[in-house]
């Protein structure tokens, strides 16, 4: 049943909620979280849409918090909400409730949504569009444990990738990445089938497709080995090449639903990865509601470190020192970080800088010893010598760090 | 578990990235009685399900083994009609297409020797064509009866050897025997050729969500498990309850029974669940060990007479239609003393339960189809209310609901609205429908990836089986010698006898 309100305020909203579900029948409460999605209201419909079918996996409230443009002066003075409640088979298994915000109240969402949320349950917010630049001090965000927003959407997807990793707080999520799971399973299933190392690999993808890059930057983070961003003409991705010590492997999805693994002295097998509905998304985003660490990871490797790497080189040693060069690089990358973060320190972090900052010393030593056997290339050495300057210069702003936060 | 892991060496697993499913190495299913019920019903539309939520490997073939004469192309067509009718999620081309590259079908009896050849021959086609790499499970949904001249076949052909980097397995359905010695036979039939961490039982009850949510809810929470003990718990009634009679299956059901049928495996496996203390951890090894304990522990009655019932159904009305009675069912002899019903009386004899009764009951033709376990709590010690205000107070109790509506209830007192005090019981409760997901993965689709994956957490192992029938054994063989099954009315929930027996303890059945 649907009930409209004009012209109301959050605790009518409350009332005809309970209201609503008295009529139904059905008093008792079992909803799991409260889903806000922040949008337009040309795309409300399809978010809300997929909401509701992904509710029934996991029933929820739905507070759909739509913003109105004002066209005049007087307009944007006036405020108003309107709101339409709606429970039992109007809103999947659930409730939803419609919010269309005017005028002043536009800026102050957050006291709308903040007294219909369900008590004690988790709080997630989608912005499916429009999503703004820092997620977690959005004022509706804060309100969250779980943020989401979909890069794919937005006008220059790659640069805002680059955005997302700078203002990333855990909780933040992105809709690019929860489409390339069967993707990172499927290759993780291929990986477990060989015991061979990977030494390069390419992913190949159309244009203004995020989910390329997140996958790419997942693949050099976890395998860390050059991986090159390629286009093609689609749909979304269609193919990921590794080439590893015992011959190429390949998983290629030239048509958006069925694709082949192929995997060298072993014979080509089909493999169903079809492009899935935002609600299937929405669905397997509200399956947990802790921190993606290696979603975290993954964006924070950096699009512009993808494709850094010459072509395959032919020599051997030459590859060798290239990877030690890579890892150097990533190692001073790492204790800029560091160094970055020491210079404005909040208090609880320090002990996790102070890894950090091991880590990258760690990790510079170890490209270093890496790279010595590939002297013979003459390319470690600069690099080396700039990772341990750099590690050290964290370090050394350590201790000022320490003494800050006390 | 798995004979090689290479998961550790894959840069592209880590632990914290909970996105990624648990996919099956390379491997296939051969399934033997292909054309039956369940593997029609069950078992292939479980395997569309997990192929299409991404969880089968690529590559993985199912060989199907039957008498009848299909080409590959009719067998596919089986499980095409199959899957359409009976999976749980939707229908999609792209995944069809993955499945059917692997699928075979040879044709043959269990006896005949060329058939078993053209099986092995069709392995090692698939491990060339497909990368299953030798990784077969043998899935026998056969007759019992069937069961050693298939096992023999496997071995003398060569089809159960496993090399150090492949692994086969054997997965058989229930019954696993029809008493001790029986049990102990076949586990020896099997055991000669598979190894008994390869042997998967299949009670399909344990791969069930609300089965699984058993130990969740136990021990996950501080809220149930202080007040799970004979300091609070009055009693425990475990009850299934089938609506429907023994259909085509007289055959197979007359001289077996409920008990057998039921108790033995799937109720005292509940029990053994509700009962048994806390597992160090939830690996196959500590969950086995203690459930073992716990069914080691129980304790017959003295006087079986007493506190057992036995019966069957007769001609009645069941849910608008008329029913015929067991004896008169087709197939079935007049004379028969299967039990179509069956309630026992258990003791579990440690500190946590003794004196404590288990009350198990299941039984065909009963009021409607339910699985559910009722842990009824102790009255309160001391009322401050007077009796006319807790005339209508029941005792407290925790419903757990395994099938259907799925679920757990607690019912507990409360004070009617109004001026006077008068409490009456009223019931809180959780459904799986409303919390979670209507999409619940099946019990077989979970048992199967935990077959391919070697992960025996969900299945019950030789000792838990031949325990089982040690505690079923001196009833039914109390039942074989003293008198004939009481009678009930088809539709109602069970004999008269079986409501004295409850009333003798001061007690009653509840009404599922």
């Amino acid at each position: 049943m649907k009930i409209d309100l004009t012209d109301t305020t959050a605790s009518k909203i409350n009332k005809a909620l309970v209201q609503g579900r008295r009529a139904i029948g059905t008093p008792a409460v079992g909803m799991v979280l409260t889903l806000v999605i922040v949008t337009d209201e040309e795309n409300a419909y399809d978010a809300l849409k997929a909401a509701n079918d992904a509710s029934h996996e996991h029933p929820s409230r739905t507070l759909v918090v739509i913003k109105r443009v004002s066209r005049s002066p007087r307009d944007r003075t006036q405020s108003r909400l309107d709101a339409e409640v709606r429970v039992g088979a109007d809103a999947g298994s659930g409730e939803t409730v419609v919010l269309r915000l005017y005028g002043e109240v536009s800026d102050h969402a957050q006291s709308v949504v903040l007294p219909l949320l369900l008590p004690d349950a988790p709080v997630v917010v989608w912005w499916p569009v429009n999503a703004p630049l820092d997620p977690a001090k959005d004022p509706l965000g804060a309100l969250a444990q779980r943020r989401v927003t979909d890069t794919y959407a937005s006008e220059q997807p790659v640069r805002e990738l680059s955005a997302r990793a700078d203002t990333y707080t855990p909780g933040d999520t992105d809709l690019s990445w929860t489409r390339i799971t069967p993707w990172r399973s499927m290759l993780a299933a291929a990986l477990d089938q060989v015991v061979c190392e990977v030494k390069a690999v390419e992913v190949e993808g159309e244009e203004f497709n995020p989910s390329c890059e997140l996958l790419a930057m997942w693949l050099a983070d976890r395998l860390d080995v050059p991986v090159k961003r390629s286009l093609s003409g689609g749909p979304g991705l269609t193919a990921v090449r590794m080439d590893t010590d015992c011959g190429p492997i390949a998983l290629d999805r030239a048509d958006g639903s069925l694709a082949t693994l192929s995997i060298q002295g072993q014979p080509d097998r089909a493999v169903a990865l079809k492009r899935r509905e935002t609600s299937e998304l929405i669905a397997e985003e509200l399956r947990r509601l802790d921190p993606d660490d290696t979603y975290a990871s993954a964006l924070r490797f950096g699009v512009e470190r993808l494709n850094s790497s010459a072509p395959a080189p032919a020599v051997r040693s030459a590859e060798a020192a290239e990877a030690a060069v890579a890892k150097a690089v990533r190692a001073v990358a790492l204790a800029e970080a560091a160094v970055a973060r020491a210079e404005e320190p909040p208090a609880e972090e320090s002990p996790a800088e102070e890894s950090l900052a091991e880590d990258a010393e760690e990790s510079a030593a170890k490209a270093a010893g890496e790279g010595s056997p590939a002297k013979g290339a003459s390319v470690g050495t600069p690099a080396e010598i700039a990772a341990k300057a750099s590690a050290k210069q964290a370090k050394a702003q350590d201790p000022v760090t320490k003494a800050a936060a006390k | 578990m798995s004979p090689f892991t290479v998961t550790e060496a894959n840069p592209l697993r880590d632990a914290a990235d909970r996105r990624l499913p648990r996919i099956a190495g390379p491997s296939g299913l051969v399934i033997f009685g292909v054309t039956g019920d369940l593997s029609r019903k069950k078992l292939m539309p479980a395997v569309y399900d997990l192929a299409n939520r991404g969880l089968l490997p690529p590559g993985f073939s199912l060989v199907g083994f039957a008498r009848r004469e299909w080409a590959h192309e009719d067998f596919a067509q089986e499980v095409h009609d199959a899957v359409k009718e009976h999976a749980r999620t939707p229908f999609r081309e792209e995944v069809w297409q993955q499945l059917i590259q692997g699928m075979r079908f040879v044709q043959g009896t269990f006896d005949d020797d060329d058939a078993f050849e053209r099986l092995r021959g069709t392995i090692e086609e698939l491990d060339k064509a497909q990368g299953t790499g030798g990784n077969f499970a043998f899935y026998l949904s056969v007759p019992p009866s069937s069961f050693p001249v298939v096992i023999q076949q496997l071995k003398k052909h060569g089809l159960a050897d496993q090399t150090p980097s492949s692994w086969r397995r054997a997965v058989i359905e229930k019954p696993f025997g029809h008493n001790l010695a029986s049990a102990e036979e076949l586990n020896k039939v099997v055991h000669e050729v598979f190894a008994p961490d390869q042997v998967f039982r299949i009670d399909h009850y344990l791969g069930k969500e609300t089965v699984q949510n058993i130990l969740a809810l136990r021990f996950a929470n501080t809220m149930f498990e202080p007040i799970w003990n004979r300091s609070f718990v009055d009693h425990v009634q475990i009850t299934m309850a089938e609506d429907i009679g023994i259909g085509g299956r007289a055959g197979y059901y007359d001289g077996i029974g409920a008990a057998r049928d039921v108790i033995q495996n799937h109720l005292l496996q509940l029990m053994a669940l509700t009962a048994m203390e806390e597992p160090a951890s939830f690996d196959a090894d500590a969950l086995a060990a203690e459930k073992t304990k716990v069914l080691g522990a129980v304790r017959l009655p003295k006087d079986l007479g007493r506190d057992t019932v036995f019966a069957q159904y007769a001609a009645g009305w069941q849910g608008g239609e008329k029913a015929v009675g067991y004896l008169q069912e087709e197939g079935i002899d007049a004379k028969s003393k299967t039990d179509t019903y069956a309630a026992i009386r258990l003791g579990i004899d440690n500190r946590r339960w003794a004196g404590v009764p288990f009350y198990l009951r299941t039984g065909k033709r009963l009021g409607r189809r339910v699985t559910e376990i009722a842990v009824v709590f102790q009255r309160a010690p001391h009322s401050p209310f007077d009796h006319t205000a807790t005339e209508e107070l029941g005792k407290n109790a925790i419903v757990i609901r395994v099938q259907p509506d799925e679920g757990v209830t607690v019912r507990f007192g409360s004070k009617v609205p109004g001026t006077s005090m008068e409490i009456r019981d009223v019931s809180m409760d959780f459904a799986y429908g409303e919390s979670f997901t209507e999409s619940s993965p099946e019990a077989y689709e979970r048992l199967i990836l935990d077959v391919l994956l070697g992960d025996s957490n969900l299945f019950p192992r030789t000792e838990e089986v031949e325990l089982s029938w040690k505690i079923l054994d001196p009833i039914e063989e109390y039942w074989d010698q003293h008198g004939r099954p009481a009678q009930y009315p088809a539709g109602t929930w069970g004999p008269v006898e079986a409501d004295e027996m409850l009333e003798r303890d001061g007690r009653s059945w509840r009404r599922p």
